[in-house]
């Protein structure tokens, strides 16, 4: 292009339009009006469908002035033993269920990559993982208590469950995406298949499986405080019984070490996370 | 001692990567595979440990044939064949022992691996191969902390742990800097001398091939259209392999990276010349 066939490019524009605007998500203008009355409207009914019993606001504006006030002086010595019961109790729901989890989701995890499992293997696994997933711990806590009766046996079976769903998905997610490059190296060297896992696929993942577990760790804490509360046992059930009987300060006192450990969780795991990196 | 026999590869988009591909390699001989990107030189080395399945054709090593054995025999197999890679293929968070110990998989159970109880000899004879190589004194650190042409090394180690008969090289030179490119290089020829090792380098970097190896096969569209000393490349027989360029005008520079099918070059080193039926027009 010569310098004078470019100046005669911007001189004259190439077509006669000179107006612009963004594309409208959708074009036709009655259409995008008729849209949003619907949403109006709908909105404006639904606000008042929804009934506000001012009675009631003002007692539990009453009950949440003591709650909080139960927060300034959280008593932790009135039901100390039910406390340290039910923490021990969460503790070592969160513990062993973690630790089941992750020996049961390391074979579902391995069997729902695609680049290591044959399709029936992968499809098994894929479901029992789907499955695990679709239903929310509450629900699953629910049945368990159903069939195994209150207590943390429930909570453990429960955390379990949704362990093996996470991680497994996880992991498997993480092992279809490994550098293909270092496995071939391993195969070419006539290691067995378990050998490949071990040297090639193992060394790629576990760090990731290491942060998952410990992040893990702490979403089953909390977990295990919420399935307390539908007799899954733990600290849930304790702090559901101090609530039921109005003892906001024992309440408070719960709530603060569910914080606390939390918080420990939360540290813990980061630096695990940075050890295994 | 490795005889490829009409090797045909065809992968399941429909691109024939090799089209009855036949080479012979003998006992301490080193070959450069040279050719476009797309020839088939990846698919050709990969054919013989099977990391690609041929899709007809033969591979003999020796007596065995390679197309034929599979499971433990295709390990067993693969245990006398060792490979280096382009981006040097370490496990990243192995240690450099580890890696180079890797090599020796194929000979040990898997609990041993498992624990890293390899045998004595095997422990023995890694530490020799990082003094060869020159690293011994980076053994603990892992993988990932090491320098392309370190990284390359450990690689080299890895596949000499093995003890192969033969060794697969893929493009050792493309990811290092022309200095480090000439020292691997060289090491890696020392060291198929000292073990009279049999080898198969890909090579992008025709004046390196030159340079280090005396046997060269050109490959383009998956044939072989030259098979002879590197002293017989000249302008001619580089047009036929990777299509028509100015080779005088730099002698020594990267192959061009376009496939052409043209130039119907006549020379007395030519096995097969294909001529495409588009012909471009030379600039």
């Amino acid at each position: 292009m010569t310098a004078d066939t470019m100046r005669r490019a911007v001189d004259t524009p190439s077509t006669l339009r000179r107006k612009w605007a963004p594309p409208r998500l959708i074009e036709g203008t009655a259409a995008r009006w008729l849209l949003t009355l619907a949403i109006c409207t709908y909105l404006y009914l639904a606000f008042n469908s929804i009934d506000v019993n001012w009675t009631r606001v003002a007692e539990g504006l009453i009950r949440a002035g003591r709650l909080f006030e139960g927060f300034l002086s959280p008593n932790f010595t009135a039901r100390w033993s039910d406390i340290q019961q039910g923490f021990i109790e969460s503790l070592t729901m969160t513990v062993t269920a973690t630790v089941a989890g992750v020996v049961l989701a390391v074979p579902f995890g391995l069997g729902a990559a695609r680049n290591i499992a044959p399709w029936w293997l992968y499809g098994f696994c894929r479901g029992v993982i789907a499955v695990s997933r679709a239903l929310q711990d509450i629900i699953v806590a629910i049945f368990f208590v159903a069939m195994f009766g209150f207590g943390p046996f429930a909570g453990f079976l429960t955390l379990t469950v949704s362990t093996i769903g996470f991680l497994s998905k996880l992991l498997a997610d993480d092992i279809e995406e490994i550098a293909p490059r270092q496995v071939e190296a391993i195969r070419a060297t006539g290691a067995g298949f378990w050998q490949v896992i071990d040297y090639a696929v193992a060394s790629q993942v576990i760090p990731r499986l290491v942060g998952l577990t410990a992040y893990k760790v702490d979403i089953n804490f909390r977990e295990s405080s919420v399935i307390g509360i539908v007799g899954a046992g733990g600290i849930g059930a304790t702090l559901n019984t101090a609530l039921d009987r109005y003892e906001f300060d024992s309440a408070a006192a719960i709530l603060i070490l569910i914080i606390a450990v939390v918080l420990a969780c939360e540290y813990g795991s980061g630096w695990i996370r940075k050890r295994f990196a | 001692m490795l005889r490829i026999e009409a090797l045909t590869k065809r992968y399941k988009t429909g691109d024939a990567a090799l089209r009855s591909v036949s080479l012979s390699v003998g006992p301490g001989e080193i070959i450069g595979l040279i050719g476009p990107s797309g020839a088939g030189k990846s698919t050709l080395i990969r054919c013989v440990n099977r990391l690609v399945e041929p899709t007809s054709g033969k591979v003999w090593l020796g007596e065995i044939d390679v197309t034929a054995t599979r499971g433990s025999a295709l390990r067993q197999l693969r245990r006398r064949i060792g490979m280096i890679f382009q981006e040097f293929a370490l496990v990243e968070r192995l240690t450099v022992m580890e890696n180079v110990l890797s090599g020796r998989l194929g000979y040990t159970g898997f609990w041993a691996s498992w624990f890293r109880r390899f045998k004595q000899a095997d422990i023995e004879d890694a530490i020799a191969l990082l003094e060869r190589v020159g690293l011994i004194d980076h053994i603990d650190k892992r993988a990932d902390a090491l320098s392309g042409g370190q990284r390359q090394r450990v690689g080299i180690a890895r596949a000499l742990a093995q003890k192969p008969e033969l060794l697969l090289i893929d493009e050792p030179t493309a990811s290092l800097d022309p200095k480090t490119s000439r020292s691997v290089m060289r090491l890696l020829t020392e060291l198929c001398s000292e073990h009279r090792l049999a080898a198969i380098v890909n090579i992008h970097d025709v004046g390196l091939a030159q340079q280090f190896l005396p046997r060269i096969v050109g490959l383009n569209g998956g044939r072989i259209v030259y098979d002879g000393p590197a002293s017989g490349l000249t302008a001619e027989v580089l047009t036929t392999i990777y299509g028509e360029e100015d080779w005088t005008a730099n002698a020594a520079s990267h192959a061009d990276e376009e496939a052409t099918d043209e130039g119907a070059a006549s020379s007395a080193r030519l096995l097969e010349v294909s001529v495409g039926p588009k012909v471009e027009a030379a600039q």
